[in-house]
């Protein structure tokens, strides 16, 4: 005998515990089974893009840091390589280290929230999220010392970054790095062998290699289907073709890999991390030709990056101004979720949530 | 009336109220009291409604006690501080949150079953308060002893599986019906593997009620049959709704489950009863396989029952501070190919080892601990690669993460 | 064997129970004896005489002091600082601002202190209400007039009061941030224990003294 069940439409968010924002899916689903899900965006359009079109080079900075509100400094970073492109700024060498710096802690800090809130959205009681959190604080501290702001950060400028380095934020800086492994090393404790955990993320939200190329999906979701790709690697921006580093990969692409593959990478930007404070120089921060008001000549220049997210690059139009004519955001949090729905399709309504937040979305980001 | 007044709590406050001979034997220095023998139901129905009133408020203010050290103790687990501001160390937090709840204004929303909707709440509570008429909270200290007393227990226990589906229904939401429906499949068939465990506390005990249960612990029926200790724990915690298993209200995915569009004292009731049931099950824990009020004589017996008691709670806190969600298909596997096997063999060995040793000796007794204590080991093995997670092959080798130079 | 780790899990959040907190306490906190007081600078005996409830608080670790987060002297907030003695008139803050929310009306004046003549500012309006504490006006201002806050205290019930008026500025306690002046961090200046009083400690060049000025701007014109 098999019972006559009936597929039931219903909306979750954009208002909802764990979408991360303000997400809305349109989730069909038949008993506890998905059969269609349909995501519905731009709750959160505040059109940056075409705001930048009014603002000065500099200004726009401020912008950017909204966009990504979880890695301000690697939203400035991509933002700041394409004007210097466009404007054929040379920047000062302690300046690129020191945003270096800025970009690999963003990253650190981003990867502890996107992992915090995968195994919240599992349905633990706050406390890996907490645990993260608590590495993430001290990493807006740093942030703080640098530029006085947490998460807003407006630190890099056209040639560098604004102001040097405070005294105090060296002994932070190492204190931090001594102490990172064994936070990583308790987290993994915690959760990388946790049953509970192994059962909920494996085998769950499976993305196939060429699934991923095909929808052009960048980042540590990439990397955890098992293609080597980072664009620190491939296409070194600033200065990682001085420094060594490596990527991890995973081999299945499901959330277990995902989740595995930010573990792994926050523990190599701590290397990265050691490099740059063994490299960096004494200097100037920011070359003194460089002018408050950037006036471009007439050019386009986009300049990916490899934002924790994935690729992530301001395409800047000049015509001569002191705005862009035009800005373009490739924005890999809007890339990566085309996939969510071949994802899930399947799957129970618990890994609905569980594969949304292993994609690592940011809905500022996905709506600028 | 005479099977009541084995409770020396009971006896005593009637005694104060009704003169008897009875009364005069076994309490020489009160002496009797001023209602005279021929009037003993108004003094009997005087002191039960005492006792009513002091049960009824206990477990209030132990609802408010817990919810003080649930947050307390969740957020020092995960190393923040939790409600302080209240208060000295925030102890007037849980009341603070009381008034807000009162005051909080009370939707019922249009599409509700209106009486249905009502009702939930009320029958969450109710039973609950139920379960401790027979907990003995010390040395001849309870209410009732039930020779049914186990049976009773679980029976009270399992009609709060039809208070959340009624909410989830009278609710009207999308997600208050998933949330009921997961709680009815959950709920029953953590049932099963509950009542099974209880069985081998029965078989050892030899009869059904708590008393007799927690006498006949010369050793901890916690040590002397672990995996029935592990199995009961599970189920009660699935029982209870609490994390790993909080599916029913699984704040991630359904928002609140069943009590989504619950509010203000509604939604009071219901966390009232969610804390009320759990005291009252760590009480039945502690009961049932701890050795309940039993001690070493240094402390007096509802010491030992008050310490047991709330280092069962603190372990509820534990595991949910601890472990993330379970699935709903992984938690029903859990239960009807893990727990109900596992506590079939728990019953089965113990049969087993009454049956080479019907009257044991304290030796023999610990023989009998050890050689269960190497079926948990064995059976928990065997179940884990059965039902565990697999590790993932690929081309016959374990994946792991692949550090690319 | 299966449940392995989720013991391990239990001994990570045991460890954590145990260990430090992470938590700081913004208004006030709660402290016992000694805290309390090496707070109020005394010995617990002379506590109890000056402060005695504060004393028979402190025995059950509730006696309640004031704390702040540690704020970086770059902090960029409240109460933007103004100098006028410096400001110039000139504007920039204003036409740099990315949401124009600076309003600055000025008429030629009288002041000669640093750079000759210069405006008088009648209306020198700053909607924090709209305010991102970007900072940018403070990067644009030429003259090292305007300077970030360090606070961040500033909850009203009314958005017009959010509006800065030029009284206010003036009235401020000048406590700047560092943010974009890095002659002020030579210093090791903590903005949050030390006020700014002469409008020349902020500027970028040594503070010239007076019979320099006396021959500058009066002997040699
Ligand atoms: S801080 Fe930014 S937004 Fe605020 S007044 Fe200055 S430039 Fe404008
Ligand atoms: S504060 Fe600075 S930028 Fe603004 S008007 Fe005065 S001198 Fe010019």
């Amino acid at each position: 005998m098999s019972l006559r069940t009936e597929p039931v439409t219903m909306n979750v968010g954009p208002i909802h515990p764990s979408t991360h924002g303000v997400f809305r899916m349109r989730v069909t689903f038949d008993g506890e089974e998905i059969v269609d899900v349909e995501p519905v965006i731009g709750y959160l359009h505040r059109g940056s893009e075409k705001l930048a079109e009014e603002r000065t080079y500099t200004q726009v900075v401020t912008l950017t840091d909204r966009m990504d509100y979880v890695a301000s400094m690697t939203n400035n970073q991509s933002y700041i390589l394409s004007v210097e492109k466009l404007a054929g700024i040379t920047p000062s060498p302690r300046g690129v280290w020191l945003r270096m710096i800025a970009a690999e802690l963003q990253r650190i800090a981003s990867h502890a929230v996107a992992n915090g809130f995968l195994i919240n959205d599992l349905g633990a009681w706050h406390t890996p999220l907490l645990y993260m959190l608590r590495e993430r604080e001290k990493i807006l501290e740093m942030f703080e010392m640098l530029c006085g702001a947490r998460i807003t950060n407006s630190y890099l400028r056209p040639g560098g970054v604004f102001m040097d380095a405070p005294d105090q934020f060296w002994p932070a800086l190492n204190r931090f790095l001594d102490e990172m492994p064994n936070r990583i090393d308790d987290i993994e404790r915690l959760l990388t062998t946790n049953e509970i955990v192994l059962i909920r993320t494996q085998n769950v939200g499976v993305l196939k290699k060429d699934e991923c190329l095909n929808a052009s999906i960048t980042g540590p979701v990439l990397r955890a289907s098992g293609v080597d790709w980072d664009l620190r690697d491939k296409n070194p921006y600033d200065y990682y073709d001085q420094i060594e580093f490596s990527r991890p990969l995973g081999e299945i692409g499901d959330n277990h890999d995902r989740f595995l593959v930010r573990i792994f990478e926050m523990r190599e930007s701590l290397k990265i991390l050691r490099q740059c404070i063994e490299n960096i120089e004494p200097g100037p921060v920011r070359p003194k030709e460089v002018p408050f008001l950037v006036r471009p000549p007439k050019g386009d220049s986009y300049v990916p990056i490899e934002s924790p997210k994935g690729e992530l690059g301001f395409y800047l139009v000049s015509d001569g101004g002191i705005s862009p004519f035009r800005c373009h955001v490739r924005a890999p949090s809007l890339i990566n979720l085309t996939l969510l729905r071949e994802m899930v399709l399947g799957d129970k309504i618990a890994d609905l949530f569980v594969t949304f937040g292993s994609i690592d979305v940011n809905m500022g980001e996905v709506d600028r | 009336m005479n099977t009541v007044l084995d409770s020396v709590v009971f006896k005593f406050i009637y005694c104060m109220l009704v003169s008897s001979d009875e009364c005069a034997n076994s309490f020489k220095i009160i002496g009797s009291g001023f209602i005279s023998e021929k009037y003993a139901i108004i003094g009997f129905l005087i002191t039960a409604f005492f006792l009513i009133f002091i049960i009824v408020n206990g477990a209030l203010v132990g609802v408010l006690a817990l919810i003080w050290g649930e947050r307390r103790l969740v957020g020092r687990f995960q190393a923040r501080l939790g409600p302080n501001r209240w208060g000295p160390w925030g102890i007037f937090t849980p009341v603070a949150d009381a008034i807000k709840v009162m005051f909080k204004e009370d939707i019922s929303p249009t599409l509700s079953d209106k009486f249905v909707f009502i009702l939930a709440p009320i029958l969450m509570v109710v039973p609950v308060l139920m379960i401790f008429a027979v907990i003995p909270f010390g040395e001849a200290t309870f209410l009732t002893d039930l020779n049914v007393g186990v049976l009773f227990v679980l029976a009270i226990t399992s009609t709060n599986t039809l208070s959340v589906l009624m909410a989830g229904w009278g609710s009207g939401n999308r997600y208050g019906i998933i949330g009921g429906l997961r709680a009815v499949a959950m709920l029953l068939s953590y049932e099963i593997p509950m009542a099974l465990a209880a069985v081998g506390v029965i078989l050892m005990a030899g009869s059904l009620s708590i008393i007799q249960v927690i006498e006949s612990q010369v050793i901890p029926y916690a040590i002397f049959q672990p995996l029935g200790f592990l199995t009961f724990l599970i189920a009660s915690t699935a029982e209870l709704n609490r994390s790993p298993f909080d599916i029913t209200e699984a704040e991630s995915e359904l928002i609140a489950g069943y009590m989504t569009e619950y509010s203000s004292m509604k939604f009071g009731l219901f966390y009232l009863g969610e804390f009320m049931a759990t005291i009252a099950s760590s009480a039945i824990i502690v009961c049932l396989f701890l050795g309940g009020w039993k001690g070493p004589e240094i402390l007096p017996s509802h010491f030992w029952f008050m310490i047991k008691w709330i280092l069962m709670i603190c372990v509820f806190i534990w595991f949910r501070a601890t472990f993330p969600r379970l699935r709903v298909d992984q938690i029903m596997e859990l239960a009807w190919k893990g727990l109900f096997e596992l506590t079939l063999i728990n019953i089965l060995s113990i049969a087993i080892l009454m049956l080479i040793w019907p009257d044991p000796s304290i030796t023999e007794l610990w023989i009998m601990t050890g050689i269960k204590w190497i079926v948990f080991f064995v059976s928990l093995w065997i179940f884990g690669k059965l039902l565990g997670p697999k590790p993932l092959q690929k081309n016959g080798v374990a994946r792991k993460i692949v550090l690319q130079k | 064997m299966f449940g392995f780790g989720l013991i391990k899990g239990l001994f990570v959040t045991l460890k954590n129970l145990v260990g430090p907190t992470f938590t700081v306490q913004y208004p006030n906190k709660r402290v016992g004896l000694i805290k309390a007081s090496k707070y109020y600078n005394k010995n617990p005996f002379s506590l109890f005489k000056s402060h005695p409830l504060e004393g028979f608080k402190a025995i059950v670790g509730q006696a309640v002091i004031k704390e702040f987060p540690d704020q970086s002297p770059r902090f960029r907030g409240q109460e933007f600082n103004w100098f006028e003695d410096r400001c110039t008139g000139c504007a920039s803050c204003a036409k740099y601002c990315p949401l124009g929310i600076i309003e600055i009306v000025t008429h030629p004046g009288e002041k000669n202190i640093q750079e000759g003549t210069s405006y008088d500012i009648d209306v020198f309006d700053i909607d924090i209400g709209r305010c991102m504490f970007c900072g940018i006006c403070v990067e644009a201002c030429p003259f090292d007039a305007l300077h970030m806050g360090s606070g961040f205290e500033r909850a009203i019930e009314k958005r017009e009061n959010l509006v800065i008026s030029v009284d206010e500025l003036r009235s401020a306690e000048k406590r700047p941030s560092t943010w974009f002046r890095p002659q002020m961090e030579k210093s090791s200046y903590e903005p949050r224990n030390e006020k700014i009083e002469d409008s020349h400690d902020v500027g970028r060049h040594e503070k010239p003294s007076k019979e320099e000025l006396t021959k500058r701007w009066v002997n040699e014109r």
